[in-house]
């Protein structure tokens, strides 16, 4: 047991649980959410396979903080999705999902 | 252990000390301006101990007058902070409703 | 293999964060209120900064406070706001299992545990790409290995990242049509924080730039603490960042020079954003500026929206 494998296992509770959220909730906003929950947990598996080396491996951390930067990019972008439709449609759900 | 090392966990400890005061009041006091009141001293004071303990342990002058800024900067943000969400409590409040 | 990874009360303690980390995740994926969920998000993400500290990954410490807890977080609030009360209504936990959840969740439980098992099975220890880093680290042109990986040996990538900042900001710009911001009572207390707080973001930003060739920090990091600082100013005063030529200029200046310099030492050097070995901390230094200009920008736009300028104009009628 490791501090690499630990962070490692937790990413992957992480990718689990964004992926579920990201399938199964009903706001969009909260899919958002799981999407970033998604993201974390990505980065937190790759951060930990670099950090098994020691000196620590720059790749990964560089893919990484690309990442970061990029995920809020994409969320900001889903975010004006989302306040569009919520503006046309009224409702911050996508139209399979709303109440009849 | 030298006593350097020893001031510098006691200091630390007794900043946790306060940090948890402060969690407790956020959980179990009624409304948010009790909250805010009970985070806000708490958590400054915290801060403050952990970065004197912190500071104790820094291998030169600069690395202690850096932590130093941090906790003002800290202090500053956290006060602006604080104000700024105590008055939209008590505008919630004076309309009714915690 | 360093030992602090393997003492005691350093594994209690990445426990302790990773479990914390694991439940916050799962509490902001469930609670009803979205507000909630949103500041435990923020909350999540600056325990994920201290985890990248254990991992040893200060750059992505800075990178992850900054922006995934920071930026993002202030997306979202902002984005709630707009919403409003019945925008933002959703249901609580656990929902409904219908078969398609049952069989998505089934699924994601299985894929859960395969990459567990991997995980678990990989060595502890691996050089992974390490060595190759550090051995040409001298030629790079900069110190620290994450900027060497960043600007020079992926330079590609992160080329490619500046252009979709620009893509996701182009795409923000076609979407928000919102009516020109009007001129709102400048809150006193807000008004306090910026004639510290913004000088010093601008400062801190460009230091962070100059050190990223020898320490923890670089363009990313910088760009996120500036436009933290101009996002500040937009929360006291809004303003509408408008694709007026001068904007436009910033936003493109990043992939522009960028996209220069990789020509230029296609055409006259060794290959396409092949730093000659002698002048490779320059030249990294002058792309990183642009990117760093641009990268700002972009976070600033994401943030306040815009109007072109004809419709501020017809906004204004």
């Amino acid at each position: 047991m490791t501090t690499p494998l630990i962070y490692g296992l937790a990413g992957v509770l992480l990718v689990c649980l964004g992926l579920y959220g990201l399938l199964a909730a009903r706001h969009v906003l909260r899919r958002i959410l799981a999407l970033n929950v998604l993201g974390l947990g990505v980065f937190m598996l790759l951060v930990s396979l670099a950090a098994r080396a020691w000196p620590v491996d720059p790749v990964p951390h560089a893919m990484v903080l690309t990442g970061i930067v990029v995920a809020v990019s994409a969320t900001a972008l889903a975010l004006a999705l989302l306040r569009r439709m919520a503006q046309d449609a009224r409702s911050g759900r996508l139209p399979e999902d709303r109440e009849p | 252990m030298t006593w350097l090392d020893a001031l510098s966990a006691a200091l630390i400890a007794a900043g946790v000390v306060f940090f948890i005061a402060g969690s407790v009041g956020l959980l179990r006091l009624p409304d948010a301006l009790s909250r805010l009141h009970a985070l806000t001293k708490a958590d400054n004071l915290g801060i403050g101990l952990v970065a004197l303990g912190t500071a104790l342990q820094a291998s030169s002058w600069t690395d202690a007058l850096q932590i130093a800024l941090v906790w003002l900067l800290a202090l500053y943000a956290a006060s602006a902070a604080g104000l700024l969400v105590a008055r939209v409590a008590h505008a919630r409040q004076r309309k009714g409703g915690r | 293999m360093n030992i602090d990874l393997a003492s005691a009360s350093a594994l209690a303690f990445d426990g302790l964060l990773a479990a914390l980390i694991v439940w916050l995740a799962w509490r902001l994926l469930t609670v009803a209120d979205l507000f909630r969920a949103t500041v435990l998000f923020i909350v999540l993400g600056l325990l994920v900064a201290l985890a990248w500290v254990r991992l040893r990954a200060p750059d992505l410490a800075l990178a992850e406070a900054a922006i995934g807890a920071g930026l993002t977080g202030a997306l979202l609030l902002d984005t709630l706001r707009r919403l409003g009360p019945q925008g933002a209504a959703d249901e609580a936990w656990p929902l409904r299992p219908t078969p398609s959840r049952v069989a998505g969740g089934v699924l994601i439980a299985a894929f859960g545990s395969v990459l567990a098992w991997s995980v678990i099975t990989l060595p502890p220890a691996s050089s992974g790409l390490a060595a190759q880093a550090m051995v040409a680290l001298p030629d790079s042109g900069v110190s620290n290995p994450v900027t060497a990986a960043l600007l020079n040996y992926r330079s590609h990538d992160t080329l490619l990242e500046v252009a979709v900042l620009l893509a996701a900001a182009l795409g923000v710009w076609t979407l928000d049509a919102e009516p020109a911001p009007r001129a709102a009572p400048v809150d006193p207390v807000l008004a306090i924080l910026v004639p510290v707080l913004v000088p010093l973001s601008i400062i801190t930003g460009a230091y962070l730039l100059w050190v990223g060739s020898k320490a923890p920090g670089g363009a990313f990091q910088g760009a996120a603490l500036i436009a933290g600082g101009a996002v500040l100013v937009h929360l006291v005063r809004p303003f509408a960042v408008r694709a007026t030529f001068g904007v436009r200029l910033l936003l493109g200046l990043g992939v522009a020079v960028f996209a220069l310099a990789g020509v230029v030492l296609f055409v006259f050097g060794a290959g396409f954003l092949t730093y000659p070995v002698a002048q490779a901390g320059w030249w990294i230094l002058g792309i990183e500026t642009f990117a760093m200009l641009t990268i700002a920008a972009v976070l600033v736009a994401l943030f306040a929206g815009s109007l072109t300028s004809r419709d501020a104009r017809q906004g204004q009628r």
